[in-house]
């Protein structure tokens, strides 16, 4: 089928400011937007750029703004995304080039959560940490994250403010405060409860149905300000 | 032109040389691991430097599904040596044997040392790390399969990378985000002291010398060269190429392994462990054709055996609807195993099929998956330089790029994780004890000039052919011909295609003249590099005239013992061009090779 591309195109280099172009190609319903962007890309205008790696959807490069939405261009198929398709940058983060944003920013918000285990104490028996199925469980959904950034740039709170720390921040921090191996909980409760952290949440949802993951980050939020709560942080 | 924000992560600015003290690249789990281990052994102030072309967390390690084997014997009885004998077995005896024994036995240490890292494994009832089933693993030296692969859902690459970037970060390694790295700083020639790279920082096209006294590539594959593959975009095989580029070796290239359960047409997996959890494969008439291939372990023996069994039955006209793919059925599977054991897997299956694995059969293909061949390694990551086993100073490899020999001629599942974890590691560790007598690294000024210059050349280009052209050419000529099944002639005249291909390469169309993330241009430069393992595959499969392992020759169909147990090394005359092979024994110390029934 013949499908007609809308990209927002903008190269600072050589751009005053962004613009509209149009691409037609052909594809089949089973196709990948990501695959049509591959097509332009190759075979009509070599100067497109955006992210890309796995095309599968685990390696969280391609996340945009596919027909007003943020996705992943290799999770999102033709036939779900009709013949006439708009292709943007993610909202809130610099554009850098056509679709690709700079992510320096989005990086260091994850890393000021403390995004690691903490526990330097081993078992006597040389053996691995016991921990059961149930406290497994508790991290699960938010150990599941790639860090695309869909949530995040979907994030009104974020897009006026941009100390926020922002739902992938915090699904981050969330999957260590949950797990019942880690020792730096307060710590990390700490940073979460700091005027950037988890209290901007206006519970918008946005995050949910953004995340290519499914994971439920509205929940994993409230999660975490109920633990700041048990800690009695203020 | 305003610069992004400085794109070094941590605490070195910006500036076109850097100077560390060992750099790695590629930042998958051998990177990762290599960079944590170096940080642990030499303390802060070591200056330890990861490059990647992406984000760290965009690694290719992040899509291994499955899981990762280790002797544990959480679930059932298990020995580290029961797996060394199957690693030897599933090589089809051209494992080093004592490689895959340090492999198999620092498994069990380095699985659980990746716990105590943070790694959320699934866990047993009991709260010990869950293990479940998977290809060519047994108990007992081959009595029947065993649960040895320790695994998070099916994301356990995903677990893995993530873990080890955590704690890379934990420890303030320093990293250089979305640097192409294009050539070894080796002033002294292809055996001489390795002293650096030379990088393309991709954000803004400025050429970067990293200066540092131990420089492990892990950069992983290069499966793009298929056509049909699960693996990322990114795997070009750069890695690979810029040794070879320099003369030195690649050892075992005609091996690349065939994944059974590649998504029909699309190329990426559908995780071994859905026949570990119970999967089973069907031909057209809805037979179970693998019992008739393989009695005893039938759909988890090993992964040549099944790619090759399902070529069989398309080949004669079993394929569904005549076509060529087959059938994989996990409806009995139940849907607890496949939501919460197979979460991802059923997910892709609905996202890209819209088929319903719980009542629709799942259309498979064998996919382009994994290079068992690369550069040819010690035990601890050094790189060799020939068949004496000399080792280039100050150059390590570890991972996909790198061959140890652990995976001979065919790799088992889950064994490609265990490869980056535990010679990452090591590579690591050797990089630190080796760095305290390493000379202070010295400049290749002929090198920086001479990527200089190429650079400038193809950011030049106004005329030629697109990369992607020449790319798909390449891509369908190594499917067709260098694939599953292979024989002199077909190989003659893949031979030849590649080799006009290189020449066709020289005129590349470049659009983008830009220096702001020239994408355009690294596709340019990964073609080079692609064309160059290609080379390297085509030329060790025309020397190999036998079958084994990954290597199927039909016109050599039986393995042949007396002459080919040995590995093969590939390599390119920097002057003539000329491709000359080497061969060098393989180790044996244990199993005397057998014949391979599953």
């Amino acid at each position: 089928m013949d499908v007609t591309l809308r990209i927002r195109r903008y190269n600072p280099e050589a751009d005053e400011a962004p613009h509209w172009e149009q691409y037609a190609v052909s594809a089949e319903p089973t196709d990948r937007v990501l695959d049509l962007l591959h097509q332009v890309k190759w075979y009509q205008d070599g100067t497109l750029t955006f992210r890309r790696s796995c095309a599968h959807g685990v390696c969280g490069s391609d996340s945009m703004l596919i027909n007003g939405r943020n996705r992943l261009a290799c999770e999102y198929l033709v036939r779900d995304a009709g013949t006439n398709i708009t292709v943007e940058a993610m909202r809130g983060m610099p554009i850098v080039k056509d679709l690709l944003v700079d992510m320096d920013a989005f990086w260091d918000k994850y890393r000021r959560v403390m995004p690691f285990l903490v526990n330097d104490e081993l078992p006597e028996d040389g053996r691995e940490r016991r921990q059961s199925p149930a406290d497994r469980d508790r991290y699960e959904d938010t150990s599941r994250c790639i860090l695309c950034a869909a949530c995040t740039t979907s994030c009104p709170v974020f897009w006026t403010d941009e100390e926020y720390v922002g739902p992938a921040a915090i699904v981050n921090a969330h999957r260590f405060i949950s797990d019942t191996r880690d020792e730096a909980k307060e710590e990390r409760l700490q940073i979460m409860a700091d005027a950037d952290g988890v209290w901007r949440c206006r519970t918008v949802f946005n995050c949910v149905e953004a995340c290519p993951r499914g994971i439920n980050i509205t929940r994993a939020i409230l999660e975490v300000t109920q633990e700041i709560g048990k800690a009695s942080i203020s | 032109m305003t610069l992004l924000a400085p794109t070094p992560r941590g605490s070195i600015p910006p500036s076109r040389v850097v100077e560390l003290d060992a750099v790695v690249v590629g930042a998958g789990g051998a990177g990762l691991y290599a960079a944590l281990e170096l940080k642990q052994a030499l303390g802060p102030e070591a200056r330890i430097g990861v490059i990647s072309k992406l984000h760290p967390t965009r690694s290719h390690t992040g899509a291994a599904q499955g899981g990762v084997c280790a002797a544990l014997g959480n679930t059932e009885e298990d020995h580290w040596e029961w797996h060394w004998f199957d690693t030897v077995k599933g090589g089809d005896y051209l494992v080093d044997q004592d490689a895959a024994e340090v492999m198999c036995h620092d498994a069990v240490d380095t699985i659980i040392n990746l716990e105590h890292l943070g790694l959320p494994f699934d866990r047993t009832d009991d709260g010990l790390i869950n293990q479940r089933r998977f290809g060519g693993h047994t108990r007992n030296y081959g009595e029947g399969p065993v649960r040895r692969s320790c695994f998070a859902a099916d994301r356990t690459g995903h677990a893995i990378l993530q873990t080890l970037y955590q704690q890379c970060i934990r420890r303030e390694v320093v990293f250089f985000d979305e640097y192409q790295v294009l050539d070894l700083a080796m002033p002294d020639g292809p055996t001489g002291r390795v002293s650096g790279v030379i990088a393309l920082r991709i954000a803004t096209s400025e050429l970067f010398s990293f200066r540092a006294k131990a420089v492990l590539f892990a950069t992983g594959g290069y499966g793009k060269v298929f056509k049909v593959t699960s693996n990322a975009h990114t795997l070009t095989g750069d890695g690979m190429a810029i040794p070879y580029r320099r003369g030195l070796p690649l050892e075992d290239m005609e091996f690349f392994q065939f994944h059974p359960t590649g998504m029909y047409k699309l190329g990426f997996l559908l995780s071994e462990a859905m026949r570990g959890e119970g999967g089973i494969l069907l031909n057209d008439a809805g037979e179970r054709f693998m019992e008739r291939y393989a009695p005893t372990m039938k759909d988890l023996a090993s992964r040549d055996v099944v790619s090759r069994s399902i070529y069989l039955e398309i080949a004669e006209g079993r394929g569904i609807g005549g076509k060529d793919y087959v059938h994989l059925d996990v409806r009995h599977l139940g849907a607890e195993v496949l939501n919460t054991k197979l979460p991802d897997m059923s997910g892709f299956i609905r996202t890209y099929f819209g088929l319903e694995p719980l009542t629709d059969l799942v259309p498979i293909q064998p996919t382009a998956h994994y290079a068992m061949g690369g550069i040819p390694t010690d035990i601890d990551g050094r790189v060799l330089a020939d068949e004496r086993n000399t080792v280039v100073p100050g150059l390590y490899a570890a991972g996909e790029v790198a061959c140890v020999s652990v995976h001979g001629a065919n790799r088992l599942g889950t064994n490609s994780l265990l490869d980056i974890l535990v010679f990452g590691r090591r590579a690591g560790l050797k990089m630190a004890e080796e760095l305290a007598a390493a000379p202070a690294p010295a400049v290749d000024i002929e090198a920086e000039e001479a990527v200089q210059a190429s650079v400038g050349a193809l950011l030049r280009t106004t005329e030629g052919e697109r990369p992607a052209v020449i790319r798909t050419e390449l891509q369908e000529v190594m499917f067709a011909k260098c694939g599953v099944y292979r024989t002199e002639s077909l190989l003659v005249e893949c031979r030849d295609e590649v080799a006009s291909l290189r020449e066709r390469a020289r005129n590349l169309l470049v659009d983008d003249h830009g220096c702001r993330y020239n994408t355009d241009l690294g596709d340019a430069l990964e073609l080079g590099f692609l064309l160059d393992c290609a080379e390297a595959t085509v030329a060790s499969a025309l020397a190999r005239t036998e079958t084994r392992g990954g290597h199927a020759r039909e016109d050599h169909p039986e393995r042949d013992d007396v002459n080919w147990l040995k590995h093969t090394l590939a390599s390119r005359d920097p002057a003539t061009g000329e491709v000359s092979m080497a061969y060098k024994p393989v180790t044996i110390t244990k199993f005397e090779p057998r014949a391979r029934t599953y």
